[in-house]
């Protein structure tokens, strides 16, 4: 009996990006809790209309069901899962088990992250991991892909994996970002998903600086979904390295209550086609955060159709 | 310097449930700078667990509680009110307290909350610069610690939390890794943030820790 994964339903995002198309990944915020009907509603919406699924790892230091739980799930009910992976919860050892089963579970790619800090989150009291962070973990997983662990032994059977990472275009400072970031390529990240990004035209400044440092890597625009003039000024007062811009925010205000998800559509849906129409990048990231029943209309009112790619 | 607070004196009286006659140590060292078992403190506690119906047997104030021998010498030296005494309260760290169970096999309780290795920045102003990790990386970093001075004690730059050189963590509180960058660009040595810094060892200190110097001198 072989156990390892070989057989896919769906490309991998390597596979869809080495082939210039242009990348359309969603995100999956699993739940806290067993009752895993309405994500699996989300998966089923989502897993044909978009390339693959980002499944966030305990985000925001919240406890939920795992990452690695749904991107198997993702996987059995046929979508192609992008399996986030943060530093905080799980120490080299643990980690490193999690990337051996992931591979042979048929986890193709893997988004290294830091991980937010404990006292953000929900479990207040707890011990923060750290024993690594983002770029260490990408090297970890490069020696992992070598056939060797972190404590230098050889491995029976290793993984390989398409390695992404994070970078934070409107950083405030950008320069430490920007050195992050190509010391992240060094570690072996292949791909990068952005943070929220909401002025395009920072971001096209974000993008040549980005391409100068590195012009082979690929880069996805993320984009979060905005819903209401509240979340916008919760985000610029508190999100690190997230600005809405002034238009943006006045597009929300000025629509009537009932017409804000929409108007978050509509913006969000605007700017996807902005980044196709004008080649900035390599594909986008949407974080619609509980709203992922809606994807597929932003999608639609962008003018993207995956399979038509 | 080892920063101290003090406990609640509810939960203080707490510690002392069933204990009728006390014995108070304080500390002339660290305890006595945070003013948390310096002299005015012991004596102030005195007062307190006097008005609660308390017998204090005798209080001592000195030098390094932390030193075990010393600690002993110090017991001898109040044998009286030691005897005496059905439980000790320390006002000091976490060290001092161990080493007074070193010198007693009676209670011995905390007064303090230990909380770190601290510098002081001003009178009654103390922060934590070092975590005493065994395996010292401040070369590398401009002589700013990156292990204790981002909350995550990451090392190869800061993390996506990082705003204006605060920490996501508390907005009151610098971003250890902006003031690492700041440092380095300072001296020209930004290629040390460059550096990909690979795994930290942190079992350089493997706990607890021992450290046994060599006798030196005094002949082959
Ligand atoms: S690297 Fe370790 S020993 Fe050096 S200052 Fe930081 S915590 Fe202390
Ligand atoms: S914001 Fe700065 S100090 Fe705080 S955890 Fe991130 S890198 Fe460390």
């Amino acid at each position: 009996m072989t156990v390892l994964i070989k057989e896919h339903a769906k490309p991998s995002i390597q596979e869809i990006l080495e082939a210039g198309k242009f990348l359309v990944t969603g995100e999956i915020g699993p739940p806290k809790g067993t009752d895993l009907e309405e994500m699996i509603e989300h998966i089923n919406l989502l897993k044909d209309k978009v390339h693959a699924m980002n499944i966030t790892d305990n985000q925001s230091s919240v406890m939920r069901y795992p990452s690695l739980g749904t991107a198997i799930l993702i996987k059995e009910l046929g979508g192609e899962p992008t399996l986030q992976v943060t530093c905080r919860d799980r120490n080299r050892l643990a980690i490193e088990a999690d990337l051996l089963f992931a591979y042979t579970r048929g986890i193709r790619s893997v988004l290294c992250l830091t991980g937010d800090s404990i006292p953000v989150g929900d479990h207040k009291d707890a011990k923060g991991v750290f024993d690594l962070e983002s770029v260490q973990l990408l090297q970890l997983i490069r020696n992992l892909e070598e056939g060797r662990d972190s404590g230098g032994n050889e491995l029976k059977g290793g993984v390989k994996f398409f390695k992404g990472a994070i970078v934070t275009p409107e950083a405030v400072p950008i320069e430490p970002q920007m050195i992050k970031f190509e010391k992240k390529i060094e570690a072996g990240a292949q791909f990068f998903q952005t943070q929220a990004v909401y002025d395009m035209d920072n971001f096209k400044r974000f993008m040549e600086r980005a391409r100068k440092i590195n012009d082979k890597v690929y880069i996805c625009c993320g984009l979060v979904l905005l819903t209401s003039p509240g979340q916008i000024k919760y985000m610029n007062n508190n999100v690190p390295g997230v600005f809405v811009p002034e238009n943006l925010a006045r597009e929300m205000e000025d629509a009537p209550k009932e017409e804000r998800l929409n108007t978050g559509i509509r913006i969000m849906a605007r700017q996807i086609r902005q980044l196709i129409d004008e080649k900035i990048c390599d594909g986008v990231h949407i974080m619609a955060i509980g709203k992922e029943d809606v994807v597929p209309r932003i999608l639609e009112e962008a003018g993207v159709d995956i399979t038509k790619m | 310097m080892i920063i101290t607070t003090s406990k609640p004196f509810e939960e203080v009286l707490k510690e002392l449930e069933g204990e009728q006659k006390v014995f108070i140590v304080g500390c002339g060292s660290c305890a006595t700078t945070c003013e948390t078992g310096g002299e005015p403190q012991v004596a102030e506690m005195k007062a307190k667990l006097e008005a609660e119906g308390k017998t204090v047997t005798g209080t001592v104030v000195y030098e390094e509680v932390c030193h075990e021998l010393n600690t002993k010498r110090k017991f001898r030296e109040n044998k009286e009110a030691v005897e005496a005494a059905e439980g000790f309260l320390v006002m000091c760290c976490g060290a001092g307290v161990q080493s007074v169970r070193e010198a007693t096999d009676k209670p011995v309780h905390p007064a303090c909350n230990t909380m770190f290795l601290g510098n002081i920045v001003r009178h009654g102003h103390f922060v934590e610069k070092c975590s005493l990790c065994g395996d010292c990386v401040l070369e590398d970093f401009g002589a700013i610690c990156p292990v204790t001075r981002c909350h995550k004690g990451i090392l190869n730059g800061p993390c996506g939390g990082t705003d204006e050189g605060k920490c996501e963590t508390d907005k009151e509180k610098d971003c250890g890794w902006t003031l690492i960058y700041n440092q380095l660009e300072k001296m020209g040595k930004l290629d040390r943030f460059r550096r990909i810094y690979g795994l930290k060892n942190w079992q350089a200190n493997m706990k607890p820790g021992r450290v046994i110097f060599e006798r030196k001198g005094g002949g082959e």
